[in-house]
C-alpha cells in the first residue's frame, strides 16, 4: 500500500475527485493548506495599492491505494490537475504504508482501503 | 423655551443612531488587523464606549458645555450631571430635553475617542490606553468640543463653521493617531514589510455599512430639529459618501482592481468629509467634497505605505485627519446662506476659508502636542506597548485570554 499526497491547486480539486471516482477510489482526506514552490506569494489588494502574503492557498489530498494502482492513480491526479502555466499546480508525494484498520469493521491492510 | 416632541424624538433616534457608530468602527477596525488581534481591536472600541459614557455624565459634559471660562473650557456646575433634566437647556437646543442633547454630545466624545485607536492596533496595552483615553477625553476632547460647540467658545466666536464635528471629531482624531502612534512605535515587523493579512474583510464592510447608516444620527441629528435643516444634512451625508466611495473604487481600478476594502474605506473617507459641511451646503456640493475627499485621502495612505515609515496602522490620519481637514475648509467654500445661513466663497465671502483654515491650525497644534505629551506620560510611568512576546502571541489572548476563532475541538 502506498499512501499518496497530492498538494494541488484549488480549483482542480473536483476534476481530480471524479478521475479518482473513475479509478474506483471514493475514499480521500482533503485539507485546505498554505504553502509555496516556485511560485512564491500571492498579491493581494490593500485599501490603497497591494500587498504579498508569503504562502498560496493549496489543497491536499491523501488518499491510500494498491501498490499496482500506483501508476494509474498517479496520472489519474497529474493530469487532471495540470493546467499549462508556468508554475503553481503542485506536487504529488508517494510514502509507505505500514498496514491500516476499518474501524467499524477490524478489516487489515489492504481490505481496509 | 418649550418641548418639540418631533425634535425630541428625532434627537433620541439620532443618539441612538450614533452610539451604533461605535460598535461599528469596532468592526471596520477588527476587521483589518491579523486574525490574532481582533478581539483586542473590538476590545477597545467597546471598553471605551462604556467607559466614555460614564466620564462624560460625572464630568465630562460640564466641561465641554458648561459656563464658558475665557472661551476656553466649561464650568463644572454640571458636574453628575446637576441641573442638567428634562426641561431644556437655556442655552443649548431650545426645543429639546436638556438630558438628549446632553447624550446626543456623549455619543461624539465616545466615537472620537474609539477612532483613535485605528492607529495602535496590535501593539498597545490595554490598560495603557483607557489610561490614556480618559486623560485625552478630559484634556484634548474637552477642550476642542468646547471651542467650537461650547457657547462662548473662542473658536466659535472666530466664526469657524463646524456642523457636526469634521474639526471636534475627525481632525482632532486623526492628529492625535499620528501623536499617539509616533511616541508608540510601529508593530514588530512592520519596518521589514512583512505582510499584515486582514482577518476579516467582510466583517470591514459590515462596519463601513454601520457608519454610513449611524453617519445619518450624527450629522442629520446634529441638526438639533427634525426639519428641513436635518433633511438637508440626511441627503448631503448619503451623497457624499457615495461620491467618495466611487472615487475610491475608480482609483484602485486605475492602480489594479476595485478593491472590497477600498470602496469601504472611500464611504468612510467621504462621510468625515461632508461632516462639518452638512448642514451648510447645498446637496449637489457634495458630490465634489467627497470626491475630492476620497482623492486626498487615497494619495495620503499609498504614501505612508510606501514610504514605509509611520505604522499609523489603519490610516485615521489618512481617513479621518485629511477627510475632516478638507471637510473643513470645503465648508468655508461652499457654504450658502440658503441652506445653514452661513456664507462661504460661492455667495461672496472669500473671509470663511482663511477662518476655517485658523481653526484647523489651532487644533491639529493643540491636539497634536497634547496628545503627544499624554502619551508620553503614560510611556514613561506605566508603559504604551506590549512586551515583544505579547505582541508575537496577539494581543487576543496576552490582553484578554481570549481567541476570536475557535479552534478544531468544538
Amino acid at each position: 500500500m502506498k499512501k499518496i499526497e497530492a498538494i494541488i491547486r484549488e480549483e482542480k480539486l473536483d476534476a481530480v475527485r471524479i478521475a479518482l471516482e473513475s479509478q474506483s477510489y471514493f475514499g480521500m482526506t482533503v485539507s485546505e493548506v498554505i504553502g509555496r514552490g516556485r511560485q512564491k506569494g500571492l498579491t493581494l489588494q490593500w485599501r490603497v495599492g497591494e500587498y504579498c502574503v508569503n504562502f498560496l492557498p493549496k489543497i491536499k489530498i491523501e488518499v491510500v491505494v494498491l501498490d499496482e494502482d500506483v501508476p494509474k492513480v498517479l496520472n489519474a491526479i497529474s493530469t487532471n490537475a495540470r493546467t499549462g502555466e508556468e508554475r503553481g499546480d503542485g506536487k504529488i508525494f508517494i510514502i509507505p504504508v505500514e498496514g491500516a484498520v476499518r474501524v467499524r469493521t477490524g478489516e487489515m491492510d489492504e481490505n481496509a482501503i | 423655551m418649550s418641548i418639540d416632541t418631533g425634535d425630541t424624538a428625532w434627537l433620541l433616534v439620532s443618539t441612538a443612531l450614533v452610539m451604533l457608530m461605535t460598535p461599528a468602527v469596532a468592526l471596520f477596525y477588527g476587521g483589518m488587523v491579523r486574525r490574532k488581534n481582533v478581539l483586542s481591536t473590538i476590545m477597545m472600541s467597546f471598553a471605551i464606549l462604556a467607559l466614555v459614557s460614564i466620564l462624560w455624565v460625572l464630568y465630562g459634559y460640564s466641561l465641554s458645555f458648561g459656563s464658558d471660562k475665557g472661551g476656553i473650557i466649561g464650568g463644572l456646575e454640571w458636574l453628575g450631571l446637576m441641573g442638567v433634566g428634562q426641561e431644556p437647556s437655556s442655552i443649548y437646543a431650545h426645543t429639546v430635553p436638556h438630558l438628549a442633547f446632553m447624550m446626543f454630545q456623549a455619543m461624539f466624545a465616545i466615537i472620537t475617542v474609539a477612532l483613535i485607536t485605528g492607529a495602535v492596533v496590535e501593539r498597545i496595552k490595554f490598560g495603557s490606553l483607557l489610561i490614556f483615553s480618559t486623560l485625552w477625553l478630559t484634556l484634548v476632547y474637552c477642550l476642542v468640543a468646547h471651542w467650537i460647540w461650547g457657547s462662548g467658545g473662542w473658536l466659535a466666536r472666530l466664526g469657524v463653521l463646524d456642523f457636526a464635528g469634521g474639526s471636534v471629531v475627525h481632525i482632532n482624531a486623526g492628529v492625535s493617531a499620528l501623536a499617539l502612534t509616533l511616541v508608540l512605535g510601529s508593530r514588530k515587523g512592520f519596518k521589514e514589510r512583512e505582510p499584515m493579512e486582514p482577518n476579516n474583510i467582510p466583517m470591514v464592510v459590515l462596519g463601513s455599512g454601520l457608519l454610513w447608516f449611524g453617519w445619518f444620527g450624527f450629522n442629520a441629528g446634529s441638526a438639533l430639529t427634525a426639519g428641513g435643516l436635518a433633511s438637508n444634512a440626511f441627503v448631503t451625508t448619503n451623497t457624499a459618501g457615495a461620491a467618495a466611495a466611487l472615487t475610491w473604487m475608480i482609483l484602485g481600478w486605475i492602480h489594479r482592481r476595485p478593491s472590497v476594502l477600498g470602496v469601504a474605506t472611500g464611504a468612510v473617507v467621504g462621510l468625515a468629509a461632508i461632516t462639518p459641511a452638512s448642514g451648510f451646503v447645498h446637496p449637489i456640493a457634495s458630490i465634489p467634497i467627497g470626491v475630492i475627499a476620497a482623492m486626498l485621502s487615497y494619495y495620503v495612505m499609498f504614501w505612508r505605505s510606501r514610504a514605509g515609515k509611520i505604522d499609523e496602522s489603519l490610516d485615521v490620519f489618512a481617513c479621518h485627519g485629511v477627510g475632516g481637514t478638507w471637510g473643513i475648509i470645503a465648508t468655508g467654500i461652499f457654504a450658502t446662506g440658503a441652506v445653514g445661513g452661513a456664507k462661504g466663497l460661492i455667495d461672496g465671502n472669500w473671509l470663511q476659508v482663511p477662518i476655517q483654515i485658523a481653526g484647523i491650525a489651532v487644533i491639529i497644534a493643540f491636539a497634536f502636542s497634547i496628545t503627544w505629551l499624554l502619551a508620553k506620560l503614560v510611556d514613561v510611568t506605566i508603559g504604551l506597548r506590549v512586551s515583544s512576546e505579547e505582541e508575537t502571541v496577539g494581543l487576543d489572548i496576552s490582553q484578554h485570554g481570549e481567541r476570536a476563532y475557535g479552534g478544531l475541538l468544538r
